[in-house]
């Protein structure tokens, strides 16, 4: 009998019955948050006043729109219009819904312009059904609002993406080295964002050391040293091939012993299906999040032409290692990236940051206001 | 086939076993949940509509099937449908009668432009060419140095100039001329659809290259956006082809119906990994079964195959088919499937999975596979050979060694021992369900159809053709073709009882 048909055989039985014993113990243990993800990882609780400068800074372009005298809690400083202004690519697919601003009843007419609306922005057929039908609970309950339709659906998805996300923590406990992970698929834009990062905290004249954990793809490292010289910020590397967790670690050390307080750690893109590349990054946390090291933000950059695949992305990377937010990229484009709706809302995953270009400057806060004003064109 | 489709057609049309036909009405309430499964799968919204009109005049006034349920029978029009419309006209390569063959790569950023130049390049040495490689996207910091170091690894030169990305392709193609390079492919950076300057830049370049492929690079996983960038893209270039990438990922795919749609283009490559050889010709069978979400079976046995320690597995199926599967066993084979991929992502590419196994592998937490893995480890060696012997004092023991509770010792061992009755049963060529777990009989057969079509023809072995003959009805395979007859159990070996193995890379 042929190898290939045996193991075949095998894989099925196996695969199955595991599948079959998972199941029935799932059934009788209560349901468990994953362990120690979330510990570490919340931003401290009273932010600390130079808050505003933690967050991302528009760079060079919008003025610092948020005096440090304002609350923490303040969205990012950047200007709505800026969001707006970049995002315009998208308007003109909302443009109809646009339209159904002075409708005040929801017909059939307005549900499926609604529905094909949210369905060609990737939000994915459960989510969009689901807007739906808060919509017809509004309309049947007659508060659609003064808004008419549009307005009940800018209502509806404001609501399911909550607040405006935390800014990213900069401290550790203790003096730790705060430790930045960035994780994700092939060719998001995990090394482009983190040099956009380096060169907004070196703007602002903090210091930053980057690692270049990508020991896997041609050149990366030399990538990010590209970036590291623009910002004028310290780099770590290694051979192609070493240990990524080896480069992690280094970067620690050296961060410590420099008084470095934050690191931005780059990992090689892999597919979240594939299970000996996860259990790597599990072992590169783990190594992140040991003294002097500690891994205060875990961010995983999805580019915005991703459709439902982007779901199972966040799903597999949080199990893997604990996600804490979205970096969405490349929102410049066409791509409308309504999947973080369902990734928001079936996985309670927020995300913080937004790429809008190749440049240094183009990487922005996640103002939920911002982004579905654009979209909807307002 | 297709079972999670199937099952929630075969609701919808039950009605139809009293009438001859498939009912408009019927028909339309099929089609509904075939819109959501491509959607589901990132088909584009009006592909997804078009795409349906062909569904339905496929199956207009369509008699009843005597061997197909009527919801098979929808999805069969669909499968049929999808591999016609994936399939088509394949783009043959034909090489140019004054070299160099110029083929141009363009695409969004991130898509595997570098990569897919790369190992066109090496695939292209395997067709006995010489090709070489332009490196012309300037604009991405070191992605010269990138393709530089594939160049290398395919042991095929780079050429790249510090000047504009139009001047150094042309001066490419000059090169591979003036050397006697027969190929030359041109990799570019990666470019919005919707910026105007950098459109207009590789419109150039394609002006003063004079190519004889463009093929556009776009990522498995792309959604809704795929059909307006495929569109732009092709208006200004005039595409030859598509290569999709990161098919070794779990995305459905539906890019690849929107795109060979509206384009209109062959997808002439898939690329399915991080290494060089990992290219592939485009399987339009594959694809379709993978966009409707009933698995791409061939692909998962071709990951196992790259993954998988064939020793390991071989001999465990010996005894496997002898009716022997200890826990030894079961923990061995774990921990090679384990290699093959995260559990979630790895059921979503088995086939046939029924709606409760679906949403449950949905959930799969590796955690608990880590669970299950830790209850076997705390059994002593004697205790995994013969786990009778495991009486209520050795539970305790087991249960605190991993962890968990009795309880769940208790089910663990009760559902193997289920798993064993299988194996016998498999072993003796019945095909026994599993309780809890119904629909493993009807897997465990397709998959074992899905490997016999791999095997040259009437090479099947008794044991598989056990499996075969599970009870169901004669959907066609996989593929959607009924080529591959059931053997007969008992048919011959062939003389010497060797199969040729399939190709490794």
């Amino acid at each position: 009998m042929s190898a290939a048909v045996l193991w075949l055989l095998v894989a099925i039985v196996v695969l199955v019955a595991v599948a079959g014993t998972v199941v029935v113990l799932r059934s009788r243990r209560s349901r468990e948050l994953p362990q120690g993800a979330t510990r570490t990882l919340e931003p401290p609780a009273a932010p600390p006043p130079e808050a505003p400068s933690a967050e991302l800074a528009a760079a060079t372009e919008a003025p610092a729109a948020a005096p440090p005298a304002e609350a923490p809690a303040a969205v990012a400083p950047v200007e709505p219009a800026g969001l707006a202004t970049r995002l315009g690519a998208a308007r003109s697919l909302f443009d109809r819904v646009r339209g159904l601003r002075g409708r005040t009843s929801l017909g059939r007419e307005e549900l499926d312009e609604v529905e094909e609306a949210l369905l060609r922005a990737d939000v994915g057929t459960a989510t969009t059904a689901a807007i739906l039908e808060a919509l017809e609970a509004a309309a049947a309950a007659k508060a659609l609002g003064d808004d008419g339709v549009t307005g009940a659906l800018r209502k509806e998805l404001l609501e399911l993406l909550g607040p405006p996300p935390a800014a990213l923590a900069t401290t550790a406990e203790q003096g730790r080295v705060a430790v930045w992970l960035f994780v994700g698929v092939n060719g998001v834009g995990k090394t482009t964002t983190i040099g956009k990062l380096a060169a907004a905290q070196a703007a602002e004249g903090h210091d930053v050391l980057l690692a270049a954990a990508d020991t896997f793809r041609a050149a990366a490292a030399d990538q990010l040293a590209m970036w590291a010289e623009r910002a004028g910020c310290d780099l770590v590397r290694a051979d192609e091939g070493a240990d990524p967790g080896a480069v992690v670690h280094d970067a620690l050390h050296r961060a410590a012993s420099r008084s470095i307080p934050l690191v931005l750690a780059d990992t090689a893109g892999r597919l979240h299906n594939k299970a000996n590349l996860l259990e790597e990054l599990k072992k590169v946390r783990r190594v992140a999040d040991r003294e002097p090291g500690q891994v205060v933000e875990v961010l995983l950059v999805v580019d915005a032409t991703t459709g439902q695949n982007a779901i199972t992305q966040a799903r597999e990377f949080s199990q893997a290692v604990g996600v804490t937010g979205i970096v969405l990229t490349k929102l410049d484009g066409t791509a409308r990236g309504g999947v973080v709706l369902a990734v928001q809302r079936e996985l309670g995953i927020p995300v913080r940051l937004v790429g809008v270009g190749e440049q240094a400057a183009d990487l922005l806060a996640f103002d939920p206001v911002a982004f579905v004003d654009a979209l909807l064109g307002d | 086939m297709f079972d999670a489709l199937s099952q929630r057609l075969d609701k919808i049309t039950s009605g139809l076993k009293n009438r001859g036909r498939i009912s408009e009405k019927d028909l339309e309430d099929a089609l509904a949940e075939i819109r959501a499964a491509l959607l589901d799968a990132d088909v584009e919204l009006g592909v997804v509509r078009g795409f349906l009109d062909g569904v339905r005049a496929r199956c207009a006034g369509e008699a009843l099937s005597k061997s197909l349920t009527p919801g098979q029978q929808v999805v069969k029009a669909v499968n049929d449908e999808l591999i016609e419309i994936l399939g088509g006209e394949p783009l043959k390569i034909t090489y140019a009668s004054r070299p160099p063959t110029v083929i141009l790569l363009a695409g969004l950023q991130g898509a595997g432009k570098t990569t897919a130049a790369a190992k066109l390049a090496l695939w292209f040495k395997s067709q006995g060419r010489s090709p070489l490689l332009v490196a012309a996207d300037l604009q991405r910091p070191a992605a010269v140095e990138q393709l530089r170091v594939l160049g290398g690894q395919a042991g095929v030169p780079v050429f790249t100039r510090a000047t504009d990305p139009v001047d150094v392709a042309a001066a490419g193609v000059e090169e591979a001329a003036r050397v006697g390079r027969d190929v030359c492919i041109i990799d570019t950076a990666g470019r919005l659809s919707i910026d105007d300057a950098l459109m207009d830049e590789v419109r150039r370049i394609s002006a003063r290259t004079d190519p004889h492929y463009t093929f556009l690079v776009i990522d498995a996983m792309t959604g809704q956006d795929a059909v307006g960038t495929a569109r732009r893209f092709h208006d200004a270039l005039d595409l030859d082809g598509v290569i999709v990438t990161k098919l070794d990922g779990d995305a459905r795919g539906g890019v690849a119906l929107s795109v060979r749609t509206v384009v209109g283009k062959p997808i002439v490559f898939a690329s399915v990994g991080e290494r060089l050889a990992d290219l592939d010709l485009f399987y339009p069978d594959r694809m379709a079964g993978r966009i409707l979400g009933m698995g791409d079976v061939l692909t998962l046995i071709e990951q196992a195959e790259r993954s998988m320690d064939a020793d390991v597995v071989s001999s465990t199926a010996q005894r496997m088919m002898g009716g022997e599967f200890t826990l030894d066993d079961f923990l061995a084979q774990l921990a090679q499937v384990r290699k093959m991929g995260s559990f979630g992502g790895l059921m979503r590419l088995m086939p046939g999975m029924n709606k409760q196994m679906r949403e449950a592998a949905e959930q799969i937490d590796d955690k608990e596979v880590d669970r299950v893995e830790a209850i076997v480890r705390s059994m002593t060696r004697a205790e995994r050979a013969d786990p009778t012997i495991i009486d209520g004092s050795r539970r305790l023991r087991i249960a605190s060694g991993s962890g968990t509770t009795v309880v769940q010792v208790n089910q663990l061992l009760r559902q193997f021992k289920d798993m064993q009755k299988m194996m016998r049963g498999m072993a003796s060529g019945s095909m026994p369900g599993m309780p809890g777990m119904p629909g493993m009989g009807k897997m465990s057969a397709k998959m074992a159809r899905a490997a016999a079509k791999r095997l040259p023809a009437g090479d099947v072995p008794p044991e598989l053709a056990g499996l075969m003959g599970a009870p169901e009805s004669p959907a066609p395979g996989i593929g959607g073709t009924a080529r591959t007859a059931a053997p007969r159990p008992g048919g011959k070996k062939k003389k010497g009882g060797r199969v040729t193995p399939p190709k490794h890379r």
